[in-house]
């Protein structure tokens, strides 16, 4: 398990059903744990730090070593994430190629994605069919919710796993019955971090941020909201009971993302509610306008 | 974050990169870290410090070029760097700058121990 924020492998599940393991993780037993390693007191070759300053984010650190002239330098270019890319553009052509609008819906535990999504497949209930892939730690308690509302819904537990990647999806997708030209609703794992590095194949990440989490959570963690194309300001509904500043919370995701679509509403009171479907409704049409001629889904 | 996660990708990479050129041990692992790319790059060394353990390159030394940040200012009309996803544009102040560079996480290039040098493993 990763000492850093709980990240881990083995344990993965599907519907409560252990997954078969890849063998990619022999150096890291599940029982083996690590202490955090205090710094060392010499920075590390080319850290930028000073007596006063340990920087973690900035400086050249293009340090060569001594004595490494007899080896033969092999030149690689790959990126580091390639492999979840590579599955998550399999499933963004799967998905794409049956019309499938796919969002990976990313935010801090307790947002309120489950209730937005029980509350959208309500609403879409005989107009468009849904299904979702549910991401939590543990329990199924929210694929339990989803299944309530007659829609079709997997659960993967990722264990001590922080995130969602593309080879979990990829495998929900073979155990789905995903309709050609529907919406398919992945809710990632309640973590406001990680999500933000692992594409799915999704057409757009939704990020979801409540009001009770104060204004300055884009800033706190940007690299979620600069992943997304669009936020929805979820419990609007409790605004008069709180001390939160709309105009603030926008201007502090712009300045992350200044492409970044805002859409507050609240699921208790439905207001807001018709914009975030029709902003589905367009991207649905968008989808099955891409979808190819040559499957079967030019019905 | 996934730090874990990123170095287990490395790992694959230097494992299948090195059986794909015959080398038996490596020396040294060059990666490529944008300044944008949200990874803590101390956390990053102390995974793969662990990750690599028993493997073709362990005991490797772990080379981490920081590639710098940039952005496109809308109301500049230009690139201009970026520190920080938040950051304003250094020319205009304005905060319409979306991050275009230093976002990149790769393994850029492995040293293999000469063939007299290999280990016996």
């Amino acid at each position: 398990m990763c000492s850093v924020c709980g990240c881990g492998s083995g344990e993965l599940r599907y519907n409560g059903k252990p997954a078969a393991q890849s063998g990619a993780n022999k150096a890291t037993g599940p029982t083996r744990s690590y202490a955090f390693r205090p710094l060392q007191a010499q920075p590390a070759a080319g850290r930028t730090t000073t007596p006063d300053r340990l920087d973690y984010g900035s400086g050249p650190a293009h340090a060569h070593a001594p004595g490494l002239s007899q080896a033969q330098m092999v030149s690689i270019e790959q990126n580091i994430l390639g492999k979840n890319d590579a599955l998550a553009d399999a499933n963004r052509r799967w998905l794409t190629e049956r019309g499938v609008f796919t969002l990976n819906l990313v935010s801090s535990p307790g947002s309120g994605k489950t209730t937005l999504l029980v509350e959208t497949i309500t609403r879409l209930a005989g107009s468009v069919p849904v299904t979702v892939i549910e991401g939590d730690q543990q329990t199924e308690f929210d694929a339990e919710r989803i299944r309530a509302t007659g829609a079709p819904a997997l659960q993967i537990n990722t264990g001590k796993g922080c995130h969602l990647d593309a080879h979990m999806v990829g495998t929900a997708l073979t155990r789905l019955p995903i309709a050609e030209r529907s919406l398919l609703l992945i809710e990632n794992v309640g973590n406001l971090v990680c999500p933000a590095a692992f594409d799915l194949g999704e057409a757009h990440k939704v990020v979801i941020l409540s009001v009770t989490e104060g204004e300055d959570k884009p800033l706190k963690y940007p690299d979620m909201f600069a992943a997304a194309d669009l936020m929805v300001l979820s419990k609007i509904d409790l605004l008069p009971y709180l001390k939160f500043d709309l105009a603030r919370v926008f201007d502090y995701a712009h300045r992350v993302n200044p492409r970044l679509v805002m859409l507050p509403l609240s699921a208790t009171s439905g207001e807001g509610f018709d914009d975030w479907l029709a902003w589905i409704r367009s991207g649905l049409a968008r989808s099955g306008a891409s979808c190819k001629p040559s499957t079967e889904c030019m019905s | 974050m996934h730090e874990m996660s990123l170095a287990e990708g490395v790992r694959n990479i230097v494992e299948e990169s090195a059986c794909a050129h015959g080398g038996k041990r490596v020396e040294r692992v060059v990666l490529q870290i944008g300044e944008l790319a949200a990874v803590e790059v101390e956390a990053l060394r102390f995974c793969l410090e662990l990750i690599l353990k028993d493997g073709v390159a362990d005991g490797a030394l772990i080379d981490i070029e920081i590639t710098p940040g940039r952005g496109w200012c809308a109301q500049c009309a230009s690139t201009v760097a970026l520190a920080q996803l938040y950051d304003a544009c250094p020319q205009c102040g304005s905060y319409r700058v979306q991050a275009t560079g230093g976002t990149e996480m790769r393994v850029k290039e492995l040293a293999l121990a000469a063939t007299w040098g290999q280990s016996a493993s």
